[in-house]
């Protein structure tokens, strides 16, 4: 809770991240793969000003240096070997704390876009940590990390997956390419309330970030 | 960072015998390859942009073989090769220009017109060292050269 704290945001509760589950001949490529989760009642809307503040001051201490040196600290730079080892280039589909840090420079700032992806930033930039949002009430069962099967594709996607595409999925079926495109159906949109915070663990990230960042962004939506 | 580096215990790599290995190995030498050519990117910032692009092998995320895993590591071989010769060359030129620095503040005379910025030395900022005749045109019919020192924009 600690990290919560820290970051601006008083949680009256201690939450317990779930952990996921990765496919076994996945987990046995990619060790240290993983995803954890927590549910938090919240519904998307205007950030309130603890957390547009806290928005602010992100912005305050993010400069063009922090951008160039970031690829070399250890947590951003999990990542991006990461994406390399999935057969993405990083800096065309950018890792989630890059992607930010380049908006802040483009932007000038971090600007609100709304609960709950205000709260997603500032735990992305406070802990390089890459997080999901989901409506929790649609989702089925445990999440995971999994490839896809012949023939399947996210609940309301246009086309089918090509096999043997990395997924976070439920127990029913893919949710979103893993950091890509996710399911229209399980977004958090205006009839949520509750939303499920998912962390992507890679080889590299401690589990104290995951759940720093976790009890960060479930902190920033309490708040609201 | 470490425990990335470190190579994959066999244990974890049971199935599909000298394949899996080979994937493990390439991994964390693509893992290593992107940390050095995050150095020099920071390193090379901001006297030289550096090309680090390594394009994707894959369209969507996935478990990729043996073959794109070696083409992502060559890949970023070839970029850090491409940049270290990069900052080489720019500190060859940048040593060049120090030398003809000293020279010109020593005899500005000798070095008319001469301009080195401190981007041509490798310094930040948007100085610059400009030999220039004292007192305009009457300067350059006596021959009083100076260097002058411009300490660029004030931000």
């Amino acid at each position: 809770m600690a990290g919560a704290e820290a970051a601006g945001f008083d949680l009256g509760w201690e939450p317990s991240p779930e952990q996921g589950w990765v496919a076994p001949h996945i987990a046995t490529e990619f060790p240290g793969l993983g995803i954890a989760w927590v549910e938090v009642d919240g519904r998307p809307g205007k950030s309130p000003e603890p957390v547009r503040r806290r928005l602010r001051y992100l912005s305050d201490r993010f400069f063009g240096a922090h951008a160039i040196h970031m690829r070399e600290r250890p947590i951003p730079w999990a990542y991006r070997v990461f994406f390399r080892q999935i057969g993405l280039d990083p800096d065309h589909t950018r890792t989630p704390v890059e992607q930010l840090a380049l908006e802040r420079l483009h932007d000038g700032a971090f600007k609100s876009r709304g609960m709950p992806a205000d709260a997603l930033t500032i735990a992305t930039i406070e802990t390089g940590i890459a997080l999901r949002a989901f409506d929790a009430e649609r989702l089925e069962g445990r999440l995971c990390i999994r490839d896809s099967a012949p023939g399947e594709s996210l609940p309301d996607g246009a086309g089918e997956l090509a096999q043997g595409t990395l997924t976070i999925a439920d127990e029913l079926a893919p949710v979103e390419l893993l950091f890509g495109a996710s399911a229209e159906s399980r977004r958090v949109d205006r009839d949520t309330r509750r939303v499920a915070l998912a962390a992507v663990q890679v080889k590299g990230v401690p589990q104290a970030a995951i759940d720093e960042a976790l009890w960060i962004v479930a902190a920033a939506i309490e708040t609201a | 960072m470490p425990d990335l580096l470190e190579r994959d215990i066999l244990t974890a790599l049971r199935v599909g015998g000298d394949e899996r290995l080979a994937r493990a190995e390439l991994r964390r030498q693509i893992g290593r390859l992107e940390q050095q050519l995050a150095e020099l990117f920071a390193e090379a910032f901001p006297r030289l942009e550096i090309d680090h692009g390594v394009a994707a092998t894959s369209p969507a995320p996935r478990a990729i073989g043996l073959a794109e895993l070696e083409q992502v590591r060559d890949a970023l071989a070839a970029r850090i090769a491409e940049a270290r010769l990069a900052l080489k060359e720019k500190a060859k030129v940048e040593t060049r220009n120090r030398e003809l620095l000293e020279q010109m503040l020593a005899s500005p005379a000798e070095h008319k017109w001469v301009r080195i910025s401190c981007a041509d030395i490798g310094e930040p900022g948007c100085g610059h060292w400009h030999s220039r005749p004292r007192f305009g045109l009457l300067g350059m019919l006596m021959s009083w050269w100076r260097v002058k020192i411009s300490s660029g924009c004030p931000l």
